[in-house]
C-alpha cells in the first residue's frame, strides 16, 4: 500500500479553543490509484490534502497516522518532510495566478526541485525543465521556460504548474481542484494531461475536488467529506451510483441536470454546514438530513461497511442499501 | 462621465524632481571631496559676515568661514549619516522583521514587542540618551538613528513578509521541499524589495533630519566638522545680525528631505504594479 491514512483529526488552536476540522478520517491509496476528495467548501478536505504534504498552519494539530511508503509522517521532522516534499510527493495548487511566484521565470521554477533534490546543476535542470514543459504539452516550451508566469495563459500556468510537480517522478501527487480556476474546455484537458501522466508513470493521485463530474471522470475511489468527516467511501462508480450515504445523494441531486426545462428549480440541500465542528453529539449532517431519525441527533454514526471496498457512516444505511 | 479634474503634475514628475534633488545632494558631496572654493574651516575674521558676492558665493560667517564651502562640506556628512544609519536599519530591520515572520509564535512576539518597545522612543530623545551616555560625535549619531530605523523596517519587513508567505507561491515552494532561508531570498525578499527601498528613502530623509537635529543641539558633529546641523546652531548666535547665516543651511536641509521624499513618492508609484496597471 502506498498511503494508509487512519483516523487522522486534524483540530485547529485558536484562542477561543480547539476546533476539529478533520474528524477521524481513514483512507487508503495504492500505486497507480486515483482518490477523489469530494467536499463543500469547509469540509475539511484541503486540510486533509495538506496534511498529507505536512503543510498544515502551524496552530494546527494533526493526530492519527499517515503512512506514506511505510513511513510514518505524522510526527515527522520538518528536515525529513522536507526531504520528500517535491520528490516522493508532490502538489498541483488551484491557483495557477498565485502558485508561480511572478518575478521567476517559469522555466527555473520549474527546475527548483530538480536542483534541490536531484543535486542537478543550474543548466541541466534548465533543460530539463524544457523537456518537462515540453512533456506536458506547452506549445513552445523553450519560450515558455523563458516566460515570466504573467506572461501565460492560465491553462498554460497549470500545464507548468504540473511540469514543476512531476519533475522529480514523484509516487503521489496531490491535486487541490486543480482546475477549478479553469475554463471546462481547459479544464477537460489538463485532466487528460494528468490522466496520460499517471497512466505513463503509475503515480498515485489525490484528486480535491467539489465537482462530482470531476471526480467521476477521473478517479478510481471516492471519500465524501461533510464538516470535517469521511461519511462515505467506496469505487467511484459505485458510490455515485447507488449512494449509501443521504449526504451523497444530497450532493447528487443538487447537481445541474442537462435537459432540465426552463424555470426547473435547480435543487438543493437546505440549512448550511455547520460553522464549528465542535465535538457535536450526532451526525454532523443530521440538522439538513431529510432522512435524520430521533437517534441521528444522538449518537454518532458508526461505519458500516459493504463489503471490503465501501463505507458509509449513517444510522440508516443499511435501509438506504436496501432500498436502491 | 466628464470629471471636474485639477491639473495634476505629469505622472512621475515627483520621481524626476525628487532624483534631480538628491542627484545634485550626491553631487555636491562628491564634488566637496576634491574641490570646495576655500578650505571649509578656514578663518579669516577680517571678512567675517561678508554678503555674497563673486568671491564668497554665499557669503562668510562669524569667524570669516567661507558658506558655500561649508554647505558643500556639510553635504558629506548629511550622506554619511543617512546611508550608514539606513544601512544599519535595513540589516538589523530586515533579519528581525524575517525572522519574526517565519518563526511565529513567541519568537514572533518577542521581536514585535521589542521593536514596539524602540519604537516607543522617540527618534531625537533616544538618540540624545545614546549621545549623552557615550559621547557626543558624528559616530554615535549615526548608530543611534540607525537603532531607530531598525524597528520601522522591521515592522514593515515582518508585515509584508507575512503576506508574501500567505501567497499561494510560498506555499507551493513549501511544497517542492524547499526550507526557510531558501523561501526568504528567493520568494520573499525580492517581492518586499520594492516597499523597502521606498521605505528607507523616507528613513534617508528622516535620519537627515535627525543629524542635523543633533549637530544642532550639539551631540552631533563636532567641530571643525562642517554639518548643516551645526551652521545653523552658530547661525542663532548672530540671527539678527545675518539671518542669512540661518537660511542656507536650512534650504539645503530642506532641499534634501523634500527630494528624498518625493524619490520615495515617485518610487513607490513607479514600483507599484497596481499604480502601473491603471496607467
Amino acid at each position: 500500500m502506498l498511503l494508509e491514512v487512519s483516523d487522522l483529526t486534524i483540530e485547529i488552536l485558536t484562542p477561543t479553543g480547539a476546533e476539529r476540522v478533520v474528524n477521524g478520517g481513514s483512507f487508503t491509496l495504492d500505486e497507480g490509484e486515483s482518490l477523489g476528495i469530494v467536499g463543500e467548501s469547509g469540509s475539511g478536505k484541503t486540510m486533509t490534502s495538506l496534511a498529507l504534504m505536512g503543510l498544515t498552519p502551524e496552530n494546527a494539530l494533526v493526530s492519527g497516522s499517515i503512512r506514506f511508503e511505510g513511513q510514518e509522517l505524522v510526527g515527522l521532522g520538518e528536515e525529513e518532510m522536507r526531504a520528500l516534499r517535491g520528490d516522493r510527493i508532490a502538489m498541483v495548487f488551484q491557483e495557477p495566478m498565485t502558485a508561480l511566484n511572478p518575478l521567476h521565470r517559469v522555466g527555473a521554477q520549474v527546475a527548483e526541485p530538480l536542483i534541490l533534490h536531484r543535486g542537478m546543476t543550474k543548466a541541466a535542470a534548465g533543460a530539463r525543465a524544457v523537456e518537462l514543459l515540453e512533456h506536458v504539452r506547452l506549445a513552445d516550451p523553450a519560450r515558455a521556460a523563458r516566460s515570466y508566469p504573467f506572461m501565460l495563459s492560465g491553462g498554460e500556468r497549470q500545464r507548468a504548474m504540473i511540469a514543476m510537480a512531476i519533475g522529480c517522478s514523484p509516487r503521489l501527487v496531490i491535486a487541490d481542484e486543480p482546475t477549478t480556476a479553469l475554463d471546462v474546455t481547459v479544464q477537460a484537458r489538463i485532466l487528460e494531461l494528468i490522466d496520460g501522466l499517471r497512466a505513463e508513470s503509475r503515480m498515485a493521485l489525490v484528486l480535491v475536488s467539489h465537482d462530482l463530474a470531476v471526480i467521476a471522470g477521473h478517479c478510481d475511489r471516492v471519500v465524501v467529506m461533510y464538516a470535517g468527516a469521511i461519511l462515505e467511501s467506496g469505487p467511484v462508480e459505485a458510490v455515485l451510483t447507488r449512494p449509501r450515504n443521504p449526504y451523497t445523494r444530497a450532493l447528487l441531486e443538487a447537481r445541474p441536470r442537462p435537459g432540465a426545462r426552463r424555470g426547473d428549480r435547480l435543487k438543493t440541500i437546505p440549512g448550511s454546514p455547520p460553522l464549528h465542528h465542535e465535538a457535536a453529539q450526532g451526525c454532523p449532517f443530521s440538522p439538513r438530513c431529510p432522512l435524520a431519525i430521533e437517534v441521528c441527533g444522538r449518537a454518532p454514526p458508526p461505519e458500516i461497511k459493504f463489503g471490503s471496498e465501501r463505507m458509509s457512516r449513517c444510522h440508516r444505511a443499511r435501509e438506504l442499501d436496501e432500498r436502491s | 462621465m466628464k470629471q471636474a479634474s485639477r491639473p495634476r503634475p505629469p505622472r512621475g514628475a515627483s520621481l524626476w524632481i525628487g532624483a534631480a534633488l538628491v542627484g545634485a545632494l550626491l553631487a555636491a558631496a562628491a564634488i566637496s571631496f576634491v574641490w570646495t572654493p576655500y578650505p571649509p574651516a578656514a578663518i579669516d575674521i577680517p571678512h567675517k559676515f561678508a554678503p555674497p558676492s563673486a568671491a564668497h558665493w554665499f557669503g562668510t560667517d562669524s569667524l570669516g568661514r567661507d558658506v558655500a564651502s561649508q554647505l558643500l562640506a556639510g553635504s558629506r556628512i548629511s550622506i554619511l549619516v543617512g546611508v550608514v544609519a539606513v544601512g544599519i536599519g535595513l540589516i538589523f530591520g530586515v533579519a528581525f522583521g524575517l525572522v519574526a515572520a517565519f518563526s511565529r509564535g513567541v519568537i514572533e512576539d518577542a521581536i514585535m514587542k521589542a521593536s514596539d518597545f524602540l519604537f516607543a522612543f522617540p527618534a531625537l530623545l533616544s538618540a540624545i540618551m545614546l549621545t549623552s551616555t557615550y559621547g557626543p560625535g558624528v559616530v554615535n549619531a549615526i548608530v543611534a538613528i540607525g537603532v531607530y530605523n531598525a524597528p520601522v523596517i522591521a515592522k514593515l519587513t515582518r508585515a509584508t513578509a507575512n503576506s508574501v508567505l500567505a501567497r499561494e507561491y510560498a506555499l507551493a515552494a513549501r511544497a517542492a521541499g524547499r526550507g526557510p532561508l531558501a523561501i526568504a531570498f528567493d520568494h520573499v525578499l525580492p517581492n518586499i524589495a520594492p516597499s523597502l527601498i521606498v521605505q528607507a528613502t523616507i528613513q534617508f530623509a528622516i535620519a537627515i533630519l535627525a543629524e542635523a537635529a543633533l549637530s544642532y543641539l550639539g551631540l552631533g558633529a563636532q567641530p571643525p566638522q562642517a554639518s548643516w546641523g551645526r551652521m545653523l546652531a552658530e547661525a542663532q548666535n548672530v540671527l539678527y545680525n545675518a539671518p542669512r547665516l540661518a537660511v542656507f543651511p536650512g534650504v539645503a536641509i530642506a532641499l534634501s528631505v523634500l527630494g528624498l521624499n518625493l524619490l520615495g513618492d515617485g518610487l513607490r508609484d513607479a514600483l507599484d504594479p497596481k499604480l502601473r496597471a491603471r496607467s
